[in-house]
């Protein structure tokens, strides 16, 4: 697990690593010579342009030897340095990008955009699979009625459609057409004004009608499908003889043994839908992890790009977790092997 | 995952409604990508990204169809290229264009343009007038070509802004005792005596005079500068939006189908070697496999795609890298079950090499299984790069459906209503998506018989 996080830090830093340092040592180039020129004296006290050209290059030189810049990327110290850092969750300054509150320290930045990105998928993923966990088991137990053939038509079309799309097209209808819902998902006040969480729920509106729409249909086809399954076993065919009903048999019993696989998917989709939240974000304007990490990666800003890989991968990596230890506890037949 | 013979899954297959409403589909979209291929000429959509190429069309035009829903119908955007070309050679020569053509909108044209390549020697007269469904002659433009002791080949547009036009009308309509000082020229041309749109047939006629020198005319165009155009209309930057949709559908094919096919084979070869070998191989093979499983895959593909290069096909090998994960998992334990069947253990017995058993006899059972994994990962395909694109990441040089969706959030689309920039390719991506869900899940039930009942 530990090592997987590694992996994934070192590769970022590998695909990104090269590109930053030029980045920076042209911002360096600029510094010094926007210093100079601030400061005429300095060009005055040299007689010839050679010397000045030296001096300049030297001044160069200094600072990117103090940054550590002399050595390339893939050294080993400035990787070890830069992984180190990263897992005493330090992640330093970021390069262009600040919070709201004007801080561009990483941490703060991350901090303050994760609780957005988990409000808006969080509450997404519930609602999606209450609805689909329902509807699922009602289309499961009913197999070839209308309702299970509604559902899983609605459940292949929704799913070839893209979310960004059916997103543009809900700010189209909902936003300039009938006035509905705010454009922007981003509110126009404050964080700190009092009625800051209210705008931002209402903004939250449409991403998340959006999200959910798109969402459930294949949800409730998923449950139907293990449904279906378990519903041919024994154990209910013994219980229909016995003569339970068939809601207690279809809530009770059998979504309770459909629950493992289900579980599962459900934290995976959830991480999953974390990292599609890049799109979807971009389009709705969400302020959340994922436009961080798209407005990040349009400027180059590697600190944090670093960081939101890591944590979107910290995150992804316990759901994987969560996802194994509910599944044992669904399904003790695992926790012996 | 019993075997299910070829034949078998054929029968099945046809039998099944949804997996032949897919193949329709599909078929529909391969007969369109070789329409688009044989219709559209190359060079359009390598133009596609070139603002040059587009100049003579309508800036976000409403597409033409729309006038059959709509009692006030939207001004058509003409390009007349085909004039009827009159000479007559007298002391003085004449070269007549003449630009016929319906008017029957109930507004005005926003514009018109005329564009003209003509070699000549000597000194010309070019007289611009139009004539119209009440036969009055209005003559808009006249004015002489440089002159040129050499042939030279001159090329000018006319605008229906300049000066002299609005001044020839303006003369003409006070001499019928109309005074319209507000209104542009292309509007007093078009206009009755109300100030409506007089409806009807209009000839244009384009004459250039000369004194026995030589005149051809290489290029001749009118431009009656509307609000709609084209099958699907156009987009801010003037682009013909079917050339985009119609190349956007090859490509789109070919983006899914690379991808799936080729994830799905090195999942099905790397999976079942894992599995066969067992023991340490299975080992690293399952953890190096884990850690792509680990890997968040589309900051990945953002981060590829942003610092190595966005070509297509090397985004086709991006997505490869990331679609191989979930079927190298469950081959290996469909491999692990296989492994312990009869034949396998009585071929290795025999001494067969491990690549030939791998090869010969698992993957061959494995088959309908890639089939239905190839279909399935499809869409997945597809929506990653038009997500992509959709960012602004995708290859420039290949007009896609995420670049178009990409250009219309760019310039607002959805703010200024201009639908017909964003539903179609949408929808397109969603057909083509169906297509292959329809067929993946066909071949699912067939290969899960559990599913089906």
């Amino acid at each position: 697990m530990f090592g997987v996080l590694m992996i994934t830090l070192l590769l970022t830093i590998a695909l990104v690593g090269s590109n930053m340092d030029i980045i920076l040592k042209q911002g360096i180039v600029y510094q010094v010579r926007a210093e100079i020129t601030e400061n005429p004296a300095i060009a005055e006290s040299f007689t010839t342009v050679e010397e000045f050209d030296e001096f300049v290059q030297k001044q160069i030189d200094q600072r990117i030897e103090t940054l550590g810049l002399d050595n390339p990327w893939y050294s080993p110290q400035r990787i070890g340095f830069t992984m180190y850092k990263i897992l005493i969750l330090d992640f330093g300054n970021a390069t262009f990008l600040t919070s709201d509150s004007g801080s561009s320290n990483v941490g703060d930045i991350l901090l303050e955009k994760i609780p957005r990105t988990v409000l808006l998928f969080t509450t997404a993923t519930i609602i999606i699979s209450i609805i689909g966990i329902f509807l699922g088991a009602l289309a499961g137990s009913k197999v070839g009625s209308v309702i299970d053939r509604i559902t899983s038509t609605f459940a292949v079309i929704s799913s070839s459609f893209p979310v960004w799309w059916i997103g543009m097209l809900m700010i189209f209808l909902f936003a300039f057409t009938y006035h509905i819902f705010p454009a922007r998902a981003t509110p126009s006040i404050l964080p700190t004004e009092p009625d800051y969480i209210f705008a931002l729920l209402y903004h939250m509106a449409l991403p998340l009608i959006t999200i959910v729409m798109i969402g459930f249909g294949a949800w409730a086809y998923l449950v139907r499908n293990f449904m279906v399954g378990t519903l041919q076993e024994d154990f209910i065919t013994a219980k229909k003889a016995i003569g339970i009903s068939r809601k207690k048999i279809i809530y009770k019993h059998a979504l309770k043994n459909a629950a493992p696989p289900i579980v599962t998917i459900l934290a995976l989709s959830l991480s999953g839908s974390l990292g599609g939240a890049i799109i979807t974000e971009a389009v709705f304007d969400w302020p959340g992890m994922g436009r961080l990490y798209f407005e990040a990666i349009s400027v180059m800003d590697l600190p944090i790009i670093i960081g939101a890989t890591y944590v979107l991968t910290v995150l992804f990596l316990i759901s994987i977790l969560v996802a194994d230890v509910l599944y044992g506890y669904f399904d003790p037949r695992v926790k012996t092997s | 995952m019993s075997s299910i013979s070829a034949p078998e899954i054929r029968k099945e297959f046809v039998k099944s409604k949804v997996g032949l409403a897919g193949i329709g589909i599909l078929a529909f979209l391969i007969i369109l990508s070789a329409v688009s291929a044989i219709t559209i000429p190359i060079d359009t959509f390598k133009q596609w990204n070139n603002p040059g190429s587009w100049i003579l069309y309508p800036k976000t035009s409403v597409p033409i169809w729309i006038n059959y829903f709509v009692s006030e119908k939207i001004p058509e955007h003409l390009i007349l290229n085909n004039p009827v070309t009159i000479t007559k050679d007298d002391t003085i020569s004449l070269t007549s264009n003449q630009f016929g053509m319906q008017y029957h909108y109930d507004d005005f044209p926003s514009d018109f343009i005329y564009e003209f390549d003509v070699e000549y020697s000597g000194s010309h007269l070019l007289q611009i007038s139009v004539i119209r469904p009440d036969q009055s002659e209005i003559l808009l433009l006249s004015k002489t070509l440089p002159y040129s002791d050499t042939t030279v080949t001159h090329h000018e547009r006319i605008f229906s802004t300049d000066n002299n036009i609005k001044k020839n009308v303006q003369i003409y309509l006070s001499e019928m005792g109309l005074y319209r000082q507000n209104m542009s020229s292309e509007d007093m041309i078009f206009a009755n005596m109300d100030g409506k749109v007089l409806k009807g047939d209009y000839l244009f006629l384009v004459n250039i005079y000369g004194t026995n020198e030589k005149v051809s005319v290489i290029d001749s165009k009118l431009i009656i500068g509307g609000k709609a155009y084209g099958m699907m209309g156009t987009d801010e930057l003037r682009r013909d939006l079917i050339v985009g949709l119609l190349w956007g559908t090859p490509l789109a094919l070919f983006i899914g189908i690379a991808v799936a096919v080729g994830s799905v084979i090195s999942g099905l070869i790397y999976g079942v070697y894992s599995g066969f070998k067992g023991k340490k191989t299975d080992e690293v093979m399952m953890r190096f496999n884990d850690v792509i499983y680990a890997l968040p895959a589309l900051p990945f593909l953002i981060i590829l795609a942003v610092t190595i290069s966005n070509s297509i096909f090397l985004l086709v090998g991006f997505l490869m890298i990331f679609g191989w994960v979930g079927i190298a998992k469950v081959s290996r334990s469909m491999a692990l079950q296989i492994k312990t069947r009869q034949y396998v253990e009585a071929s290795q017995m025999m001494g067969q090499k491990n690549s030939k058993i791998v090869f010969k006899h698992m993957i061959p059972q494995l088959l309908p299984y890639a089939f239905a994994s190839i279909a399935i990962s499809v869409p997945a395909a597809i929506t990653t790069e038009a997500g992509l694109s959709f960012l602004g990441l995708g290859d420039p040089t290949f007009p896609t459906w995420g670049q178009i969706l990409h250009d219309a959030n760019t310039y607002g689309a959805a703010a200024r209503g201009l639908w017909w920039w964003i539903a179609p390719p949408g929808i397109m991506i969603a057909i083509t998506g169906l297509a292959f869900v329809f067929i993946g899940n066909a071949l699912d039930a067939i290969i899960n018989p559990k599913l089906k009942k």
